[in-house]
């Protein structure tokens, strides 16, 4: 299952950044996000929080949200783990 | 390829000047409707892109800007949802377009009664959670706090700015509630159009296999006549 949200979770940031397969396999927890990647702005961080929600059926609240939550790769992987569990 | 002028009467009775894109010179009309705002920058080129292929298999594409958008000398604060819809209707009748390909959001915009096909619909309130979650990310990072519930309420009151769109009132509370039609008009689905989502994409992208796969949905539709 953890396997399962990683993988997903990698599918759709390949999706939102137009990232090649091996790009994709190549991000690591440490993978600068919001802030890091200019074309990550604000409406493409709601279509990504949104896509995830839809794909892996979880809500994020809004006061969720903050830049911590989207500084890198294992940040938000553990977030949407988190979510995925409770 | 070519841009042509039309126009539409708004709900006051003023005219107003708009354009519309042209691929093709025989055969059938296809009206596109474009996908809704930012998304619409995402897939314009996808959108032209199927229009090319379509123009090759002798069908006419005209790809018209929604009132308040692109060329269209009409303010968008001014516009809302009925408001497409009959500007849509009417391009499709003066055009003699014989279905319709809406993009997305675009299916909310799109003329009542005319056959055709939906790509990847999507309900109103899901445009605007987005654009709302997208002006509270942004508002944040400035360091102002907002919250949902109360910027929809302002919407529905006053209008709102989202991701740059100064959007009237009367849009804020049609897009709340309204739902792609169904009756009449097939859905396409990304799974069978297969690959990546481009309306997703943080920067507008490409895809020719997509634009290969939508446009042999719509050529063969359009050749059975089935669907149109």
């Amino acid at each position: 299952m953890t396997k399962d949200i990683d993988l997903t979770l990698r599918r759709i940031l390949g999706d939102v950044l137009g990232l090649k397969p091996a790009q994709v396999e190549a991000l690591n927890e440490d993978s600068g996000l919001f802030g890091h990647l200019p074309e990550l702005d604000s409406m493409a961080v709601a279509g990504l929080l949104t896509e995830i929600e839809d794909r892996l059926d979880i809500v994020i609240e809004d006061d969720e949200v903050d830049g911590d939550l989207l500084a890198d790769y294992g940040a938000l992987l553990r977030f949407v783990q988190g979510k995925v569990a409770a | 390829m070519r841009y042509t002028d039309w126009s539409f009467t708004a709900p006051d009775g003023s005219r107003h000047a708009d354009s519309a894109l042209w691929l093709g010179e025989s055969g059938p009309r296809l009206l596109i409707v474009p996908a809704l705002l930012d998304e619409g920058h995402r897939l314009r080129r996808l959108s032209v892109e199927v229009m090319r292929r379509l123009a090759n298999s002798g069908i006419t594409c005209i790809l018209p800007d929604l009132p308040g958008t692109g060329d269209s000398d009409f303010p968008l604060e001014q516009a809302d949802l009925a408001l497409w819809r009959k500007a849509m209707g009417d391009l499709a009748q003066d055009t003699g377009a014989q279905a319709v390909f809406a993009l997305r959001g675009g299916a909310l915009a799109a003329p009542e009664g005319l056959a055709g096909w939906h790509y990847a619909p999507i309900k109103g309130a899901s445009i605007l959670r987005q654009l709302i979650r997208a002006r509270i990310i942004a508002s944040r990072e400035a360091g102002v706090e907002e919250r949902q519930d109360a910027l929809m309420e302002q919407g529905r009151a006053q209008g709102l700015e989202l991701a740059g769109y100064r959007l009237g009132a009367a849009m804020i509370a049609q897009l709340g509630g309204a739902q792609p039609a169904t009756e009449g008009v097939s859905p396409i689905d990304q799974e069978l159009v297969s690959g990546a989502p481009l309306w997703l994409r943080a920067e507008p992208g490409e895809s020719r296999e997509q634009a290969d796969a939508l446009a042999a949905i719509l050529a063969i539709g359009l050749r059975d006549g089935a669907k149109a």
